[in-house]
């Protein structure tokens, strides 16, 4: 996660083009031709330690095993619920993997299609096959609040250096947030500060590439939901 | 006009903004979104136009080639509108042949443009009942936002309002432009929970119940409608589509001049 | 190919219709990220033929008996709009579309990192918008483009473009008159890290030399269309990147 957040001269590379010629080894989306390494993907070109890799600056998420996500049901079976999770392959989430005792066939009385839900990635197997578990600490169907999705690459943005943007998102705004290592967000707190963190975040998807992003979005909150602490002080 | 799983936060969060008068996208109820046209884009047609409203966008253009009449009316210029909603524009659409959705969008275009009597199919006769004027229309959906109906709508007639009749190409005379009589114009509107909203976002149609799409003409006479969606709606609301209709037609009548 | 016409297509000072010299290509233009709901997308012109492509995926293979359970296949679907040509085109695919989608399909086929994706389907959407002689590699220009905009894995990018035969010349990038009235038409694409073919079509009639000759032609205009790919794509993000910086101002 540290390694994903790292912050480098942002040059932009696309696939093909030579990230190394001088025995750097390939990092992630590398791969070496003829002593040099190449792109695998367009991106941000990222140096750590002998390595040179890309991030990617778009795509779809991929699940890893440990991912906590947020997914929402988009089909049912007697013995299962199908989840969208923003990756290339549906997640069965089968009954044994979630918090209820749910009888064969009995499914849509627990989750139903469009529900929301907090889920855990247990494992992603060699042919890409998911599966997610809801059976662990705070893991849940969720309601209410705000929706949002951005692309999974720009998550490390939001969270920042050391969870430094979603301490301040939170803090400032006064919400819990929660993010999806796969993009989506969700947000609870008060109508209009839930406004607030949701276009805070638009604003970061917008300029994850911006310099000083953590000020100029704290800025922005601050001249969105004025502190009533602040007016006193300023009157005084 | 697709079928695509939206959360339960999200539709909730819709329909409870709209119960105080307020969409997602900060717009009002009756407010379009930005409309841009682009006329003449494509040489290899007669007639083109891109137009985006919002983040929808439709390009349509214009075919006029010589060919027969129908028997039952020799001396008219014939005029055929298709639509495709080709999978580039979203997930939910597919390659093939049209499908009920497609041919819809394409008859309600159609039936906007040859019930105003835009086009003057009389001068498109060549030779009374050998040789006419046959004018394809043919719109494709690039990228699908919600509210295909208008943006079709504006495609189709901005093109049309550019074609040219390619007489020289054909050794039927000189090339001239296609006669307008006027410049039909549809306004559609959902109903989102209780709220008729006008230029619906993909999001709004996915929750709406029903559509209704009204065209008016430079008078503000209605031209043509269509109701759609499994819904209903009531005699009042009937009333503000119409009236809506009017005035909104009116205001995209001066964006497109 | 093989029209006859008394219409000159190359002068004596070997200068073309459109004022280009042998090896000279058309304007080529190249933006990359033009449409909101496709993953990726491109919109390419070479001379007078306008090209969106867009991508969707990797995503659920649909037909499922299409699925490969080691890699994603490459489903490119290659469509001229009606009004794109002279004479109207009837809608829906023919025998023409449904070929250059294959070879299209096949020459992404070799850059995509297909393996990482078992089952999924990576979907190109190429659209012709107006059709001036050389779709097919404007569209394979675009699709690659936009399969790098959508952020998929992939070795490199894969320019196209034709070489071909006009008045007894060896040309680059054959118009519409000279495809018309010429004597051959050779459409090549290329991995450029490698210089491997991956799209290669022939039609006409051509000696061995003047062959060699369209397909070194193609090679070396093959890296010019990939630069501006290139810079397409990178024009984006520090478009963007300015753009952010600059709201704040």
């Amino acid at each position: 996660m540290e390694r994903r957040n790292a912050r480098q001269t942002r040059e932009i590379v696309v696939p093909g083009d030579v990230l190394d010629n001088s025995g750097m080894k390939p990092g992630e989306n590398a791969y070496v031709l003829d002593g040099r390494v190449h792109a695998g993907v367009m991106g941000v070109r990222n140096v750590f330690q002998n390595t040179v890799g890309v991030i990617p600056l778009r795509g779809h998420y991929m699940p890893v095993s440990g991912d906590t996500v947020i997914g929402v049901i988009i089909d049912i079976g007697p013995s299962n619920w199908t989840v969208d999770i923003s990756a290339p392959y549906p997640a069965p989430l089968h009954v044994n993997e979630v918090p209820w005792k749910v009888e064969f066939g009995d499914t849509s009385r627990y989750l139903d299609i469009g529900n929301v839900v907090l889920l855990k990635v247990l494992s992603v197997d060699e042919n890409k096959k998911i599966s997610v578990t809801m059976k662990d600490s705070g893991l849940r169907r969720i309601e209410g609040g705000r929706l949002v999705s951005i692309p999974y690459s720009k998550v490390s943005r939001i969270i920042g250096k050391s969870g430094s943007m979603i301490t301040m998102l939170k803090n400032t705004t006064d919400c819990r947030i929660f993010v999806g290592q796969n993009g989506r967000i969700w947000i609870d707190g008060e109508e209009e500060n839930m406004d607030a963190a949701a276009d805070a975040i638009k604003m970061i998807e917008a300029q994850a590439q911006a310099s000083n992003l953590t000020d100029k979005v704290r800025a922005f909150i601050e001249n969105r939901l004025p502190r009533e602490e602040d007016d006193f002080e300023e009157e005084d | 006009m697709s079928n695509e799983i939206m959360s339960d936060i999200r539709r909730d969060h819709i329909l409870n903004l709209l119960k105080d008068g307020k969409r997602i996208d900060g717009r009002g109820s009756g407010e379009f979104r930005k409309i841009e046209v682009v006329t003449n884009c494509i040489e290899s047609a007669d007639g083109s136009a891109r137009v985006k409203i919002g983040k929808t966008e439709v390009i349509a253009g214009v075919k006029i080639i010589p060919g027969t009449p129908f028997p039952d009316t020799p001396n008219l210029g014939v005029l055929t509108t298709g639509a495709e909603l080709i999978p580039m524009a979203h997930p939910s659409f597919e390659s093939g042949p049209p499908g009920e959705d497609a041919i819809e969008l394409a008859r309600v275009v159609d039936r906007g443009i040859r019930e105003s009597g835009m086009v003057d199919a009389e001068a498109l006769c060549i030779t009374p009942g050998e040789e006419v004027w046959m004018c394809f229309v043919d719109i494709y959906a690039l990228d699908h936002d919600g509210n295909l109906f208008d943006a079709s709508n504006l495609a189709a007639v901005c093109a049309l309002r550019t074609a040219v009749i390619p007489g020289e190409q054909y050794g039927k005379g000189e090339n001239r432009p296609l006669p307008i009589t006027c410049t039909p114009v549809s306004v559609t509107e959902a109903k989102v929970g209780n709220t008729l909203i006008v230029d619906p976002n993909f999001d709004e149609e996915q929750i709406s119940t029903a559509r209704l799409t009204v065209t008016t003409d430079d008078n503000g006479n209605f031209r043509a409608m269509q109701k759609g969606g499994m819904g209903s709606i009531t005699l009042d609301e009937l009333s503000l589509c119409l009236d809506r209709a009017v005035e909104k037609g009116a205001e995209i009548r001066k964006i497109i001049g | 190919m093989s029209g006859h016409t008394d219409m000159v297509l190359v002068d004596e000072n070997g200068m073309r219709i459109d004022g280009r010299t042998a090896e000279e290509h058309r304007n080529i233009k190249i933006e990359a990220g033009v449409l909101s709901n496709a993953d990726g997308s491109a919109y390419v012109e070479i001379g007078k033929n306008k090209v969106l492509a867009a991508v969707y995926g990797p995503r659920e293979c649909h037909p499922r008996h299409l699925q490969n359970p080691s890699k994603a296949i490459i489903q490119c679907k290659y469509n001229m709009q009606a009004f794109s040509v002279s004479d109207r085109k009837r809608p829906g695919p023919d025998r023409r579309s449904v070929e250059i989608s294959k070879i299209i399909s096949e020459a992404l086929e070799k850059v995509v990192l297909t393996e990482l994706y078992p089952r999924a389907s990576i979907d190109v959407y190429i659209e012709i918008l107006q059709a001036n002689a050389g779709t097919r590699c404007a569209g394979l220009t675009a699709a690659s483009v936009a399969l790098a905009d959508a952020g998929i894995p992939m070795r490199d990018i894969v320019p196209a473009i034709a070489a071909g035969k006009a008045d007894g010349h060896v040309l680059l990038d054959l118009n519409k008159e000279e495809d018309n009235y010429g004597q051959a038409d050779v459409p090549v694409a290329i991995v450029p890290s490698t210089d491997e073919i991956v799209l290669l079509q022939m039609d006409g009639n051509m000696t061995r030399e003047e062959f060699d000759r369209a397909v070194k032609m193609a090679v070396g205009a093959c890296h010019e269309v990939y630069e501006l790919q290139k810079d397409a794509l990178k024009r984006r993000y520090s478009a963007n990147a300015k753009e952010a910086d600059g709201d704040e101002q």
